[in-house]
């Protein structure tokens, strides 16, 4: 166990060398150019990390040939086709589903919110229920202290107003006036190309199946990419739900190059001229460097044909703050366009997405409700907020 | 991002220093501090409450009042709890006096039930034991499948009658494979079951089936360690539903804070057997308490980060380490590319420095630090021929400029690389000197290699390095300041601590 320490000792060295170093760097530099291109007269054109062997940056689209791997594309013909219910009315029960599941915040906020004089203590048991919520605690102060400002500028006092309040609030903080359509139709004469991505376990596929259904009822072909090559059997998976609506699948070898299967995905999509393309990722955890690594090379292998139109990241709603790093780092790595929020149908409220809006400015645009195929709906920060407070309860 | 809960407390206990005792309205500055560290960890806040009420009153008593440290006082004691919360009793699977034991699996969907019961299966395995594992999640699409691939790759026989995707009843293949084990003379059978919401009734109905008809030895609730307030709700449902015997963490390899551990673990009051630490079937462990509370308290892990070492560095490597910081052989700007190297491997820069103890302080200095900076300086060394890279003093001014130019730096940058890392052989030599290693070393003139004669044995000195290194570390960042961190405190030594490291490996 001795090496321990001396790994521990070379470590601290190196770190503080390369932190010493770094920081240096850092000052000296201006901010506003954060890529530095080198110094001013000696440095050649080209940035520094070029220099350095593929052992520490591996600028993969430039190695990996994904046209020549070219894996067995094994295209699953659907035995029986059904034909999706429509995507109309599913709001309604969207409503019933979530205020299901949020009564007891509902009844709760109600209680406090009834009261005859809002004390201190009252006022902490908001923003508890809200932290419940997982809404977290920064976003949660900072409605309540706003909610608090108001109530004694305008002097209101009943539970009716004190809740329209509220709901404005939370509204707000969802922004309802960003654009939560899903970029799904074709242009100049290309398919939109949806990527889907996320953690483990949080419903990648389970969406991916919900998505290419929708799509499928409203008129659109859709072939999916089953990038999924590390998880056991994640690619039937999705064959099953394409299987189910009469979509094509795209898959690799298990274990093979994921990149080079939504490349192909892709392809197949262009020369078959399908309005959508959806591709399906591995989960992996946004701390995962390597696996973090790939998601970003199959984003931009992808992008040889043309832009990815639409990145999801899929949260799960019983999420808690881990949620907001989750965004962030995929928002890093590959852009993400717009959130899924699953699970919703339990007991979670998925407060997380409120931090996540309002910290990264990324719109909540689909809920997933169920296991049933068809529970998927567009977000509604109405009738989100509504739910959240029970006001439909 | 935020602050960590020693940071915080450390803020609150500056206002106070001057004042003879703790006032009971600083008390409860403290515990409101310490709520939100706890809540923004994800601990559910009933969890929280009660928590709470518990450090206060030992916070009250007499330990902080006498404390020369309030701060750490309070935060040993808050770990301390936590410890024992989520520790208890440790507690090991039941197994049946008459085999086959049962074990059954439940959870919400995405928790992670199907990869635990390949990992439990194969760990089973490992221990001599038959595992068979049972598909009894028809529900999901090809969670079957999945199975029956994570079987083959532990090398244990799945039973799995009925092809899933919503075809087949549980409750009969779960009765009918305790049959099957018997006559196949399996000693375990690990039942997996579909993902379920604790609210959806006709579902937790067949869980409850599920269970009377197998009569589990173990009803194991996994739990993914990223769930927030939602986690009591959910254990709740789970408890009064199917019963749960024990708990398992799942994902706890990601860099969630894990509170829902502490929440799982208060409202079932059940132990939490075995933590699931990645996707690969090996990653599977049995559940350290004290680590899990440093990680919601957000304090520095600097056993994890031994493992990731571990993982990043090859036994060679290793060897070679350990012959530069105690041998005579110098330490050359190759080992340094290497360990650079290395150290990139274990992942994001600010992620490996916020597991090591008292960095925290610096983190938002540390936030714009990105990792390319340090491909900059892997370029710069990978500019110098072999043997500029052994012997930097040759590397004269034209030497420079092409160095410089090679790499697409300024002569400065690589003046800067070239005098840090003159700084950090001598560092290097003096820690050699520090470890009282029988080696080359003669006494400099730092006062520490000259108490260091009387320690033999080749044992790292315990304890914190008494007043940061010798000369300081040259030129750290402003708030890195050996001195301005508190020696005194475990958690809090500027860099390594040394006993922590010695005592706890031996457990192991």
């Amino acid at each position: 166990m001795q090496w321990y320490v001396y790994v521990l000792i070379v470590l601290a060295v190196v770190l503080v060398v390369g932190l010493g170093l770094v920081v240096g760097q850092l000052s000296r530099r201006p901010p506003e150019q954060p890529p530095p291109p080198g110094g001013p007269t000696t440095a050649p054109p080209a940035p520094p990390t070029e220099a350095a062997p593929p052992t520490t940056a591996a600028p993969p689209v430039v190695i990996e040939p994904p046209v020549v791997v070219e894996p067995e594309v094994d295209v699953v013909a659907p035995p029986t086709v059904e034909a999706p219910a429509p995507t109309a009315g599913r709001l309604v029960r969207l409503r019933s589903r979530l205020s299901r599941s949020q009564n007891a915040l509902g009844r709760s906020l109600l209680a406090v919110l009834s009261r005859d004089r809002l004390d201190d203590d009252a006022w902490e048991e908001l923003e508890d229920n809200l932290i419940t919520a997982d809404v977290g605690v920064e976003p949660t102060r900072e409605i309540v202290e706003r909610l608090r400002e108001r109530t004694r500028v305008l002097g209101t006092r009943t539970a009716d107003e004190l809740r329209a309040l509220l709901k404005e609030e939370l509204v707000g903080a969802l922004d309802p006036k960003l654009d939560r359509s899903l970029a799904a139709t074709p242009h100049d004469g290309r398919p939109a190309v949806l990527l889907v991505v996320g953690v483990n376990g949080s419903g990648k596929t389970t969406t991916c199946g919900k998505i290419a259904r929708v799509l499928v009822a409203d008129g659109h072909t859709v072939v999916l990419g089953a990038a999924d090559t590390f998880r056991a059997a994640a690619a039937d998976q999705l064959a099953t739900w394409a299987g189910r609506v009469g979509a094509e699948v795209v898959r690799g070898r298990e274990a093979g190059d994921p990149a080079a299967v939504a490349f192909d995905a892709v392809r197949r999509g262009i020369e078959a001229g399908t309005d959508t393309v959806l591709i399906d990722t591995a989960g992996r955890l946004q701390n995962k460097v390597g696996l973090m690594d790939e998601l970003g090379k199959v984003k931009r292998v992808v992008e040889r044909h043309g832009p990815v139109d639409e990145t999801l990241l899929v949260l799960d709603a019983t999420t808690g703050q881990n949620g907001l790093t989750q965004a962030r780092v995929f928002t890093e790595v590959v852009d993400v366009t717009g959130v899924v929020l699953t699970k919703l149908d339990g007991t979670a409220k998925g407060g997380i997405v409120i931090a996540v809006q309002r910290n990264l400015g990324i719109p909540v645009k689909l809920v997933g409700l169920g296991e049933g195929p068809d529970d998927l709906a567009p977000f509604e920060p109405e009738a989100f907020v509504d739910a959240l407070l029970g006001t439909n309860a | 991002m935020f602050d960590t809960l020693s940071d915080r407390l450390n803020g609150i206990f500056t206002k106070l220093r001057g004042k003879g005792r703790l006032s009971d309205a600083d008390i409860d500055a403290t515990a409101r501090e310490i709520r939100l560290a706890l809540l923004e960890a994800d601990v559910a806040l009933p969890v929280v409450r009660a928590f709470i009420a518990s450090i206060k009153e030992r916070a009250r008593g007499a330990e902080v009042h006498q404390a020369l440290n309030p701060a750490q006082q309070v935060i040993k004691i808050v770990h301390e709890e936590l410890v024992g919360v989520l520790g208890g009793e440790t507690r090991r699977l039941q197994f049946a006096k008459q085999p086959p034991t049962v074990i059954m699996l439940a959870g919400l969907q995405g928790s992670g039930k199907t990869t635990l019961a390949g990992k439990l299966a194969r760990w089973l395995k490992g221990q001599g034991h038959q595992p068979l594992l049972v598909a009894a999640d028809l529900q999901r699409p090809n969670a079957v499948n999945q199975l029956q691939v994570l079987g083959q790759r532990a090398g244990v026989e799945v039973y799995a009658p009925e092809p899933g995707n919503g075809v087949g009843d549980p409750v009969r293949v779960a009765s009918d494979s305790i049959e099957h084990a018997r006559r196949s003379m399996r000693d375990i059978v690990i039942v997996d079951t579909a993902g379920r919401l604790g609210i959806d009734a006709e579902m937790m109905g067949q869980a409850a089936a599920i269970r009377d008809a197998v009569t589990p030895d173990e009803t194991i609730f996994v739990v993914d360690a990223m769930v927030g307030q939602d986690a009591v709700a959910t254990a709740e449902a789970f408890r009064d539903g199917v019963g749960i015997t024990g708990v398992v963490l799942s994902k706890l390899d990601g860099d969630a804070r894990g509170g829902a551990a502490l929440s799982v673990r208060h409202v079932t009051g059940q132990a939490i057997l075995f933590a699931s630490t990645g996707e690969k079937l090996e990653d599977f462990d049995v559940f350290h308490p004290d680590r899990m509370a440093s990680r919601i308290l957000g304090m520095g892990d600097v056993l994890t980060l031994i493992e990731q070492a571990e993982q990043a560095f090859d036994e060679d490597q290793k060897q070679r380490m350990a012959a530069k910081v105690t041998g005579g052989e110098a330490f050359t700007l190759e080992d340094f590319l290497e360990q650079m190297t290395a150290l990139r491997r274990m992942g994001p820069i600010a992620n490996i420095l916020g597991m090591v103890p008292g960095m925290n302080q610096v983190k938002d200095q540390l936030a714009e630090l990105d990792d390319s900076h340090f491909d900059r300086i892997t370029a710069i060394i990978r500019s110098m021929t072999p043997g500029e890279r052994v012997n930097p003093k040759v590397i004269n001014g034209s030497r420079r400029a092409r160095i410089a130019r090679g790499s697409g730096v300024t002569v400065m940058d690589v003046n800067q690389l070239l005098n840090r890392f003159a700084e950090a052989q001598k560092m290097m030599k003096q820690m050699g000197g520090m470890m009282g290693l029988p080696g080359r070393r003669k006494a400099t003139k730092s006062p520490k290699n000259k108490r260091k004669g009387t320690k033999g044995g080749g044992r790292p000195r315990s304890g914190s390095l008494p007043g940061g290194f010798p000369g300081g570390m040259p030129q750290l960042p402003p708030g890195l300041d050996p001195s301005a961190l508190d020696p005194g405190a475990g958690f809090k030594a500027p860099k390594l601590d040394f006993g922590k490291l010695t005592r706890r490996p031996k457990d192991n």
